[in-house]
């Protein structure tokens, strides 16, 4: 099914809509949120600051344009930034995220051996079952780039984890909206399953 | 645990092919860039990094129908660098699909564009690369413009310099080493990976894996090499290889 990626001024789309046309999939990019409601498949892309997401997502109305298609029930997925604007809030900023799902991010601890941001190949270790997970071994490796890393009010909420400096929350799901820390268009084959799961989930 | 050391393929291209200078200068013709990102991305290595060496010293600018085509093969972080000289042209490049912005001449010559890019694209998406040569008297020179011109800085001093400007991840690359296979210039790359926080690339004269596993002990975040991914055997002809992820993961310092 298409899936579409939100244009809003923030993050890689070249990189999801080139992976997404690779693996056959079809993908368009919106830059209106009038055209969310035709949308079966949302991903939500982002790179940058916490505050910055938000004012532009408010700015282009896909604050509103997204929450209403949660709230339809088809699959949301959010990448990175994207994934940490789904929450209510970040210790990045003061702005009010989507509030999909309670809880917020986090900085993680500097300390002398864990450079910030994490960044590079790390594994996840899911911790419960979910089809964006179909196919995902345990040899897997992902690629992260960021600072802060969400915590979510309801532990039920968290799908896959990772090790920086201790266990942190790589992957989320509420009912039809989930969020993945990593960049699954920049994490080869493993990236390339994931996306393949939401397309096809 | 910490993540995955990073092995990094460096692809240097002139003119739209892709060349093999020894110690910057002495270009050689090897190939196609585009075939070598086709095969650098089956073998899915952790990121690539493509320069364009002329771009930075004729003042052309990126040649974007280049950088499109590698972006659409390449499933894995890029960095570009080569003729960057606004940050409008930076935020292009990351638009058509590439994560890092690698800045040399640019980040010495208008050090404001390093802030100005950091803060458009974030730091982790600006890299400077820190081209140093040893001086003849002791201790090192920093150079941009393919290594001819001096800074006046040395690669520490120019280090905490980028860093402060906003870059977010350093190259460190020694002239004096490119493509002679004699292994990392370990105390270059220590220097600088203890005066800064952020990540640090170490960059000419890799042999093989025992040079990835000291430079990342010597304190390098990540680890590159160009001639040995791109060049094989005593008459260096042309042959893509790259570690296995097994190999990869072994050199995790202790």
């Amino acid at each position: 099914m298409t899936v579409s990626i939100v244009d809003y001024g923030l993050g890689n789309l070249g990189s999801v809509f080139n992976m997404l046309r690779r693996i056959g999939e079809d993908a368009r990019i919106v830059s209106e949120p009038s055209e969310l409601a035709a949308s079966e498949r949302l991903l939500l892309p982002g790179v940058g600051a916490f505050d910055v997401g938000v004012d532009r997502l408010e700015r282009t109305g896909f604050a509103d344009g997204v929450r209403e298609f949660a709230a339809s029930g088809k699959p949301l997925l959010g990448i990175c930034l994207g994934m940490q604007l789904l929450f209510e809030r970040s210790e990045e900023g003061g702005a009010r995220g989507l509030g999909l799902m309670a809880g917020g991010s986090r900085r993680f601890a500097a300390g002398p051996s864990l450079r910030i941001p994490h960044m590079g190949w790390n594994s996840i270790i899911p911790v419960r079952e979910d089809p964006l997970l179909k196919g995902v071994e345990d040899d897997n490796r992902f690629y992260f780039v960021h600072s802060y890393h969400v915590v979510p009010d309801d532990p039920a909420h968290v799908l896959a984890e990772s090790d920086y400096g201790g266990r942190f929350v790589a992957m989320v799901r509420h009912d039809n909206v989930a969020g993945a820390q990593f960049h699954p268009e920049k994490s080869h084959a493993f990236g390339m399953t994931v996306l393949r799961n939401f397309a096809q989930q | 645990m910490s993540v995955f050391p990073r092995v990094i393929p460096v692809l240097l291209v002139s003119e739209g092919y892709l060349v093999k200078p020894v110690k910057f200068s002495g270009e050689r013709y090897i190939g196609d860039p585009i075939n070598a990102v086709r095969i650098f991305n089956e073998k899915q290595v952790d990121e690539l990094v493509v320069l364009d060496i002329d771009a930075a010293v004729k003042g052309t600018d990126p040649d974007h129908r280049l950088i499109e085509e590698i972006a659409s093969e390449a499933f894995m972080p890029v960095a570009y660098g080569g003729g960057v000289r606004t940050s409008e042209q930076a935020r292009r490049i990351t638009g058509i699909g590439i994560e890092k912005i690698v800045l040399n001449t640019a980040a010495f010559e208008t050090p404001a564009l390093v802030t100005e890019i950091a803060e458009l694209l974030g730091s982790s998406s600006t890299v400077v690369s820190i081209d140093a040569k040893r001086r003849i008297t002791g201790g090192y020179e920093t150079y941009s413009r393919r290594a001819s011109r001096k800074t006046g800085l040395s690669p520490v001093d120019a280090a905490k310099r980028a860093v402060e400007l906003g870059a977010g991840e350093l190259i460190v690359s020694s002239i004096d080493r490119e493509s002679t296979f004699s292994g990392y210039d370990l105390k270059l790359v220590a220097s600088v990976a203890e005066a800064v926080e952020v990540p640090v690339i170490a960059l000419g004269g890799a042999s093989g894996l025992n040079d990835f596993a000291a430079a990342l002990q010597a304190g390098a975040s990540a680890v590159a090499a160009g001639s040995l991914f791109v060049l094989n055997g005593k008459h260096r002809a042309v042959l893509i290889t790259y570690p296995g992820q097994a190999e990869i993961r072994s050199l995790r310092p202790s």
